[in-house]
């Protein structure tokens, strides 16, 4: 820990004990859900602060019937399925997209939707649809890469849209108010795209303080602090400790981007059911290369897992160590539900980092004690 | 997967850049930074550029980055294509 940190968690200490009352502040986002597990911050943080984290796993968030779309197009024939190496083992009703693989379907992992589509240039022949999955950091790649198939006629590339919007979620959990929640640590790298100012209808209908912050412990523990002195003194704003990459307006380019080559939807999230206005839909020009559409499929519904309390897990109702499953009907290796999947997933961080105490510990990592 | 790294941009061409991740170098499309150029730092996602950045942060960044990758446990129990290995990981949208 720096002396730069120290001083931040003496202050955090300080304000917290002023504060006196439970505070309860949310992560939004898996990036740092991993990076306050790995860094061990949990264990600086006064008794009275309690983080809790959120539905930033694009993930743990991706509907279940969206995986079961990409199962069933990629067991076609001829269609190669192209995806970040995120998603291929989450469940969907009938296995993972890992498991259609080892049977010899053409399950392709990419780390950008331009290398799908340079896939589809150099398979003419063959259907390649890329699962568009993601918050906003990631959907401006795949608004991008829509313009140039569009452009370059690659009219055999198409996207399975699942795409999603990071303040709709924050919103609908405020709307359902069944986790008190003081306020949000907004995710950085979101944050970079839509820009601080996005977070002010939080603010204004819900008066709750939305701090901006970037993933080192310095910036997470400035967020902290930001967000903890808001509370002590009353206030709500959109604060953004995160300057030097995090603008008010974010990226004007890649805003547009989005608003040429997308609509904004209804969107179902894994385990939280539709949530109004919360995902991207190609907008009519670009229909044509929506995977739905050209293979005439229609979303089926989601089957949660009786187990599995990811939903809760992922809207701050439950810890991972509440579920029945966790470490032991469910770890990394054989994941019952996407939070256990995914390296960003609560589940998994919990595993990795946090299990050794068993519930509730807080285990300080070496070389931070 | 939201995770976004910095690199110094050392070759542009049209709306195509190379950048440089502390030593591994990759191709990314500048269509989201147009104004990018040699000796830029940039946000890297997805094989995208997503932000410019001033150098001060990216190499703060990148002290971190290169703090959890020497320190992070060996990672046996789990997927090897997923985030974790960013920045370099295959299949993460690093
Ligand atoms: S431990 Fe497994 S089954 Fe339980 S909530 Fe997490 S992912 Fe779901």
């Amino acid at each position: 820990m720096t002396d730069r940190v120290a001083q931040l968690v003496d202050e955090l200490h300080g304000l917290c004990r002023d504060v006196g009352r439970r505070i309860q502040v949310m992560e939004v986002c898996g990036t740092h859900t991993v990076a306050i597990f790995r860094t061990g911050i949990r264990s600086l943080l006064p008794a009275n602060l309690r983080l809790v984290s959120g539905p930033g796993c694009p993930v743990c968030v991706t509907a279940q019937r969206h995986i079961d779309a990409a199962l069933e197009l990629a067991g076609r024939p001829g269609v190669i399925l192209a995806t970040y190496g995120d998603m291929l083992r989450v469940p969907g009703r009938s296995g993972s997209l890992e498991r259609l693989r080892a049977t010899g379907a053409q399950v392709q992992v990419v780390n950008s939707a331009r290398t799908a589509l340079d896939l589809a240039r150099a398979n003419p022949q063959s259907p390649v649809v890329f699962l568009g999955v993601g918050f906003e950091t990631t959907a401006p790649a795949t608004a991008a890469t829509v313009l140039e198939a569009d452009r370059d006629g690659v009219e055999n590339f198409s996207v399975l849209m699942c795409h999603k919007l990071v303040v709709p979620a924050m919103q609908a959990l405020l709307d359902a108010g069944d986790v008190p929640l003081d306020g949000f640590l907004a995710p950085g790298h979101v944050s970079v795209i839509i820009g601080a100012q996005a977070y002010q209808p939080i603010v204004a209908k819900h008066r709750r303080p939305v701090v901006v912050a970037g993933f080192e412990p310095e910036q997470i523990m400035r967020g902290l602090l930001a967000l903890v002195r808001q509370v002590a003194e009353g206030r709500a704003a959109v604060e953004n400790v995160y300057p030097g990459v995090v603008t008010a307006d974010g990226n004007r380019v890649a805003l547009e981007l989005l608003r040429r080559v997308f609509v904004v939807a209804d969107a179902p999230w894994r385990e939280l059911g539709v949530i109004p206005q919360s995902g991207l839909e190609l907008a009519a020009v670009y229909r044509r290369f929506d995977a739905l559409q050209r293979f005439e499929l229609a979303l089926g519904e989601d089957e949660g897992h009786p187990l599995c309390r990811c939903g809760e897990v992922i809207t701050g109702k439950a810890e991972p160590s509440e579920c029945p499953a966790f470490a032991t009907a469910c770890d990394p290796l054989n994941p019952i539900g996407p939070c256990m999947v995914s390296s960003e997933g609560t589940c998994a961080a919990w595993y990795k980092y946090n299990r050794v105490q068993g519930p509730g510990a807080q285990r300080v990592p070496e070389g931070q004690r | 997967m939201c995770l976004a790294v910095p690199g110094k941009v050392i070759e542009c061409r049209g709306d195509e850049a190379v950048v440089d991740l502390q030593g591994s170098t990759l191709r990314v499309s500048r269509v989201l930074t147009p104004e990018a150029d040699v000796g830029s730092w940039v946000l890297v996602h997805a094989g995208f550029a997503i932000a410019q950045l001033d150098e001060r942060e990216a190499l703060e960044t990148w002290d971190y980055l290169r703090q959890i990758l020497a320190t992070e446990p060996a990672d046996s129990e789990r997927e090897t294509q997923t985030t974790d290995q960013a920045p370099r990981g295959e299949g993460s949208p690093a």
